[in-house]
């Protein structure tokens, strides 16, 4: 009895060993294989500056028109010395920030009032659908007459995009809760804010997170399109002044600083994501 | 003694946008403390309608409920309903999961805390308390739904096909369970199920229904020596077989005639 439980457990420890070892080859070519996706990326974009570098050098491509790396890179370099960024940057994030919030926050507002009041669903729903169908971008110069040219008519436009649709998405979310766990909270005698605070809301919350991620690309296509309308400040007025002015370097480095920044912001949103999900 | 159940003359029609259709109709049903009470019957005779209206979840269109005396008019604490699944939410704890009622009922102190882990270890339940529900298996999930039910010390449960989505051997246990902790507490209970042998061998009475509109056909007393055993064992006592037969042949009656 004693010596076989004995050869069994050096058996397993064997066993044990293998599986390790086979979960460390395993971690091991999932090293190897991201390592080579990250090179790959990496070639093809130092191939692609390059070739653009090259082109507008040798004159291939108008560089009027197109610029090229090494011109926009020392633009930008001169914009940050000179603190002219500093200020375009600061106003426009300034307005994404706020109507991505803003917009996020009314949105979820709306979605709740219409949950609680199934008859102001049913009133607002065409107003709703016809709004929503609507490019919002068409009222940019009705915005303006009200709200005169500035941050308010900016934010009011970024508003335009993100709130019904996201009203829409969360309200869409609430109605998707099994039902059950509302009966649930119903058999306990539950009030119907029990219900929205014990049930619909954490249930939901996930969904409503991840409308944030799409809020932030929705903001800025709503910031930079009230910056072309209106604005005196900001990157989506240095790319309209640059096209007017036909300095497409201005252009081109604005685009390089929206991208980063853009990335930058949703990478925040990703992370807190992942922060406030984590225990799923 | 009053009855902790009492339907006087109910019925209940459903309205849609199609029609008016009447779910059940003349129910006359008494429950005493302590007796355990299974509704068999086609589907479609209402089953499920009846215990939503001794939950407080419906309100019949016509005739009166009585929970120990009083007259319902709505959800009450001294009703407890386990669904047929455990519908534990996700995002909550073992234990915040079994206190849900009491923190709805505002009824969440140290002392009812306390109380609610001891019967969560009483179910075999210790060291779960803060883990999450998709950790745990079916039977594990029904138990804390158990729990959460008799948190709040209802006198009365509703048992609405509470073994359905479980395994049988699961089921088996489970039956036991809580057949024993309901006999412990001396708690009443209504279930619906469609398993015949697991109402006789958990029920003292058995009510068979008959369908469209759903209506009390006929009443079945559980012999002694089946009610006194547990579940499990109460399917190998004299006459459990018999009295299945005899529910098995009247059902089948009920549904050529209709």
């Amino acid at each position: 009895m004693m010596t076989r439980n004995i050869a069994r457990n050096e058996s397993s420890d064997s066993r044990q060993s293998e599986l390790t070892e086979l979960y460390q080859d395993h971690l091991a070519h999932k090293r190897k294989q991201s390592r080579h996706v990250l090179s790959v990326q990496l070639g093809l974009l130092l191939f692609l500056l390059t070739f653009w570098e090259l082109a507008g050098r040798l004159k291939w491509i108008d560089v009027l028109l197109f610029s090229y790396p090494s011109k926009i890179f020392n633009h930008i370099v001169q914009e940050i010395i000179s603190g002219e960024l500093w200020g375009h940057l600061g106003v426009t994030v300034g307005e994404t920030v706020v109507g991505f919030l803003l917009g996020t926050l009314l949105g979820t507002g709306l979605a709740i009032l219409i949950w609680w009041s199934p008859f102001l669903s049913k009133v607002l729903d065409p107003y709703m659908v016809v709004f929503n169908s609507m490019p919002k971008v068409a009222l940019g110069p009705l915005f303006i007459v009200v709200f005169g040219a500035g941050f308010t008519a900016i934010v009011v436009t970024t508003l335009s995009v993100i709130v019904i649709i996201t009203t829409l998405v969360v309200y869409n979310s609430f109605s998707e809760v099994d039902s059950n766990l509302v009966k649930v909270v119903r058999t306990f005698g539950g009030s119907r804010s029990q219900i929205f605070r014990k049930v619909i809301f954490p249930a939901t919350f996930p969904a409503i997170i991840s409308t944030l991620k799409v809020n932030v690309g929705l903001a800025w296509v709503g910031v930079i399109v009230g910056e072309f309308l209106v604005a005196q400040m900001g990157l989506g007025y240095l790319i309209i002044y640059g096209f007017q002015v036909f300095n497409f370097t201005l252009v081109m480095s604005s685009l390089f600083i929206i991208a980063v920044v853009a990335t930058v912001m949703y990478q925040l949103v990703l992370y807190m994501e992942r922060k406030l999900l984590s225990h799923k | 003694m009053v009855p902790v159940v009492e339907l006087n003359d109910v019925a209940h029609v459903y309205i849609t946008d199609r029609e008016a259709s009447l779910a059940v109709d003349h129910l006359q049903l008494t429950v005493s403390a302590g007796e355990f009470v299974s509704l068999v019957g086609p589907s479609g005779c209402g089953k499920t309608t009846i215990l939503s209206i001794i939950a407080g979840l419906l309100t019949p269109s016509h005739g009166e409920v009585l929970v120990n005396g009083h007259k319902l008019s709505g959800p009450t604490p001294e009703v407890g309903y386990m669904l047929q699944q455990d519908y534990l939410f996700p995002w909550r704890t073992i234990l915040n999961n079994a206190l849900l009622g009491l923190e709805l009922t505002g009824r969440i102190t140290p002392e009812s805390i306390a109380i609610t882990s001891g019967l969560l270890e009483e179910m075999g339940l210790q060291g779960k308390e803060n883990i999450y529900p998709q950790q745990l298996s079916g039977g594990m999930r029904q138990r804390v739904a158990l729990v959460r039910t008799l948190a709040t010390d209802p006198s009365l449960l509703l048992l609405d096909e509470p073994f359905s989505a479980l395994d049988y051997q699961t089921k088996l246990q489970l039956e036991d369970l809580i057949s024993r902790t309901l006999r412990e507490r001396n708690k009443t209970a209504v279930l619906v199920t469609h398993d015949l042998s697991e109402a006789i061998a958990m029920s003292d009475r058995i009510i068979l229904l008959g369908s469209n509109p759903g209506r009390i056909r006929r009443t079945f007393d559980v012999p002694r020596n089946i009610r006194e055993v547990l579940p499990f064992h109460a399917r190998d006592q004299e006459g459990f077989q018999d009295l299945f037969h005899e529910i098995w042949s009247a059902m089948e009656l009920r549904s050529d005639q209709e």
